[in-house]
């Protein structure tokens, strides 16, 4: 069977895209809170203040005159991240781990001169990889050191979790894992790999690459069976603390767990994709209208993600 | 959702205003609500401008006086600020408007509305000609034009004959000596009309120019084109001087007779006219309007027939956009369609109507292939944003314009219609497009690039079926329904195919059935 029936969809609970941006998107996102998390470094100067852990910020370039300064500005660091304010699907994001003087180096171990470095700023103020094409900001972020126990599972880059938060209560989450085919990108459209995880334990549930069912990764070849997220009791109250933070009704909130640091968040998103259904082998449907039937009292972060590991935990 | 019946109800309101007025046209004003089998009244108007000289302005045009085939069913000579009188004199018609003070640009307009009476093409004129006058040739074009006569004269045996073996090598792709001597560097349809008529004179045969219209819809800015009618003793006969072809041809109304001008401007300068041509779908529907407009019934006084027909054209084709948007979102919310651009393909299926389909594809590709050839170099260049989609735009009017010089010069006419593209949303998709293989590599250009054409070319077959086009035009009331369809599709919240097809793996297996597989798997995995 190539197709599945709108019956077979709906009794699985499945949302479809129409569904996420009317009765989701549109009804419990105001459109004034979109720059909060359109704008990256609007997001990590009020998740600063908020104290929400996020990637430290070493520099922000606003003019054209700003990439003359960049020399000067990159000196005292080794590894770092440069990235689109506005950025979307992880475009424009370019991450050195390694430099020699003025050669700087991908995680790939690709070389890149100061000039091409310059160059890819001066494409970032023009606004090439920002939604509107509208001029922007770039982005110098420390660089994440992913934990060592996604090593056996990561091509390249560092994985990435995405919780949803819906009405403050985690919903739904998965790992996005790079891939060879993905080119070393979380993007799910791009061939990394979704990884469901259990919202009681940061277990692995289900995975799939290209929209459909794998059980190894596919470069490394090691079982999912065996992924436990670290410290997932600190991550879950932090992803449903940005609803506070932002006042977003349904989005998505991206983590990364740094050796050092623990779990920091990367990004939000106002528009979170349909994937995380085919990672977690199920509709996010049922779990939405669960957390729309809870009682509409104030509870922290803490007491609302303890609520969803109980609610929507699979391995009790 | 508390808004709910509201927004239904609003929906409603604008399906029954919609549905209503379309019925009311149809059963009380006597729209027929399908297109006619034959289509036979056309509406020409006539639109004089010139420019005004502060003193008395005088304006002289000549109207048709009788032409063959045609019916006048009405005329109108409705300009504001003029008096207006009409002339009928022999076999000449002229209209005359005059104002005491024309200062700046004036436009005057002449509408009139015709019938073709099928089966009566070959109208009989059983006027005698007037004494021919010797036309004055200069040498050394006298004894080109005489020798040319003898010649002539020689090849044919009559009338007719030697009009033919005249037009013919007057239209010769390598004319003789003296046919070029006379003819001169490039001669206009005019001067080789007077030619022909000189040397027909010449000849002794009474010859005279005729003008006339070629009736085909939604033609703007049209000029007259010129004809030549010979007596042969005992009637005339009308010849195409650039074809040969005898007779009136179809779908043509004879506008002027005689050597008499066109239009006359005293107090003004500049002064020009031109056509343009509507065809009206049915004859009834015609009668309607006009019915309505005596009756003063505001749906038709108040609607798109009071304009001036030229801005009527160019509102026939406005109308089809939301045909191409409704499209559009039902493709992007029911089938669910990945697009470059979302209303680009509205844009692209526009340039595809004038350009018609495999044309308007062929050149589409082409532009785009070539401008993202170009844009990848341009992208080593390290430019601006603003800076490199100009350099990108200029790109693309380049390969306009050398699509266009090389086909005219390989003979390929069709592709001459490549300027109907618009440049700044091709030179847009070429950048987009561009980026877009840059992240996320040519399978995702090829599958939106895809996308977008085949929205496109579905847009242009809905927007070309005569009878959408029909129904859009005369019952532009049916925007409402339109807009109720696409606001119920902005409330959609099932499913799309392509979802479908996406989230199949989800509804064959059980979540149980899932972990249950992958334990059989880990356990066989690890059994080797």
């Amino acid at each position: 069977m190539m197709f599945a029936t709108p019956k077979q969809l709906r009794a699985r609970g499945i949302m479809g895209m129409n569904r996420r941006n009317v009765d989701y998107v549109a009804a419990h996102n105001p459109r004034h809170l979109y720059p909060l998390v359109d704008n990256k470094l609007k997001t990590k100067l009020l998740a600063e203040q908020a104290g929400i852990a996020v990637p430290k910020l070493l520099g922000t370039l606003r003019y054209q005159h700003d990439v003359k300064g960049l020399h000067s500005q990159l000196l005292p660091h080794e590894k770092f991240v440069i990235k689109p304010s506005k950025g979307s699907g992880g475009k424009g994001i370019l991450v050195i781990a390694e430099r020699e003087h003025d050669i700087y180096f991908k995680p790939s171990e690709e070389a890149i001169s100061h000039e091409a470095l310059e160059r890819h700023v001066t494409n970032i103020l023009s606004g090439l990889y920002s939604l509107s094409g509208s001029p922007d900001i770039a982005m110098i972020e420390s660089m994440i050191e992913a934990h060592n126990i996604f090593d056996a599972y990561s091509f390249e880059g560092v994985p990435d979790i995405r919780v949803i938060i819906f009405k403050g209560y985690p919903v739904m989450a998965m790992l996005r894992l790079a891939t060879h085919a993905s080119d070393g990108k979380a993007n799910l459209h791009q061939g990394a790999v979704g990884v469901g995880i259990d919202l009681a334990t940061g277990k692995a549930l289900h995975a799939v690459q290209h929209d459909r069912p794998i059980y190894q990764h596919p470069d490394t070849q090691r079982d999912f069976s065996e992924l436990q997220i670290p410290d997932w009791d600190k991550l879950l109250p932090l992803a449903a603390a940005c609803q506070e933070m932002t006042g977003l009704g349904y989005m998505g909130v991206d983590i990364v767990i740094d050796k050092n640091h623990g779990p920091l968040i990367l990004e939000l998103n106002a528009r979170p994709g349909l994937a995380i259904q085919m990672a977690n082998g199920t509709g996010i449907f049922p779990r939405l209208q669960q957390v729309e039937g809870l009682s509409g009292e104030q509870r922290t972060p803490e007491q609302r993600a303890q609520t969803s590991r109980e609610l929507f935990g699979q391995q009790p | 959702m508390h808004s709910r019946p509201k927004f239904l109800l609003f929906v409603l309101l604008l399906l029954v205003t919609g549905v209503g007025l379309t019925l009311y046209k149809h059963f009380a004003l006597g729209f027929p609500l399908w297109p006619g089998e034959k289509a036979s009244v056309w509406t020409i108007e006539a639109k004089i401008e010139f420019t005004g000289q502060d003193k008395p302005a005088l304006v002289s045009f000549a109207l048709p006086y009788n032409p063959p085939g045609i019916e006048i069913l009405g005329e109108d000579f409705a300009s504001p600020n003029y008096g207006f009188t009409k002339i009928e004199q022999r076999d000449q018609r002229r209209a005359q408007w005059s104002s005491r003070q024309a200062t700046g640009s004036q436009t005057v307009y002449y509408r009139l509305d015709v019938y073709e009476k099928p089966g009566e093409n070959q109208g009989q004129i059983s006027q005698q000609p007037t004494a021919i006058q010797t036309p004055e040739f200069e040498e050394p074009f006298r004894t080109a034009a005489s020798t040319l006569v003898d010649e002539l004269n020689q090849r044919s045996s009559d009338t007719r004959t030697f009009t033919l073996e005249l037009l013919h090598t007057l239209n010769a792709e390598k004319p003789s000596q003296n046919v070029r001597l006379l003819l001169g560097d490039r001669p206009g349809e005019d001067f080789k009309a007077r030619l022909a008529i000189d040397l027909l004179n010449l000849a002794e045969i009474p010859a005279r120019k005729v003008r006339g219209l070629f009736l085909e819809d939604g033609r703007r800015r049209q000029a007259l084109i010129s004809f030549i009618e010979v007596h042969d003793g005992k009637k005339w006969r009308l010849f195409n001087q650039s074809t040969a072809e005898e007779g009136i041809p179809e779908h043509f109304i004879l506008w002027q007779r005689g050597g008499l001008s066109l239009l006359d401007v005293e107090g003004g300068h500049r002064s020009r006219v031109h056509f343009s041509i509507i065809e009206n779908n049915q004859s009834a529907r015609s009668i309607a309007v006009q019915q309505g407009r005596d009756e003063q019934a505001a749906l038709v006084d108040f609607s798109i027939y009071s304009l001036p027909i030229e801005e009527q054209n160019a509102f026939k084709a406005i109308l089809l956009v939301p045909i191409g948007a409704l499209i559009v979102v039902i493709l992007r919310t029911l089938v669910g369609i990945r697009t470059s651009g979302t209303f680009m393909p509205i844009l692209i299926a526009l340039a595809f109507i004038k350009t018609s389909l495999i044309t308007g594809l062929f050149i589409f590709i082409f532009v785009v292939s070539a401008g993202l050839l170009i844009r990848s170099y341009l992208s080593h260049l390290n430019l601006l944003l603003v800076a490199r989609i100009s350099a990108v735009i200029i790109v693309v009017i380049g390969l306009m314009a050398a699509m266009s010089i090389v086909s005219q010069k390989l003979g390929f006419s069709q592709a001459l219609t490549v300027t109907f593209f618009p440049m700044i949303i091709l030179a847009w998709t070429i950048e987009r497009m561009s980026i877009l293989w840059e992240e996320d590599g040519p399978k995702e250009v090829l599958i939106q690039g895809a996308g977008s054409l085949f929205v496109a070319i579905l847009a242009y077959l809905c927007m070309t079926n005569r009878v959408v086009e029909y129904l859009t035009f005369n019952f532009p009331e049916l925007l409402f329904v339109n807009l109720a369809v696409i606001l119920l599709l902005g409330q959609y919240t099932g499913y799309r195919l392509s979802e479908l097809r996406r989230f199949q793996p989800l509804a064959e297996t059980e979540l149980d059935s899932v972990l249950r597989q992958q334990k059989s798997n880990h356990n066989t995995a690890n059994d080797k």
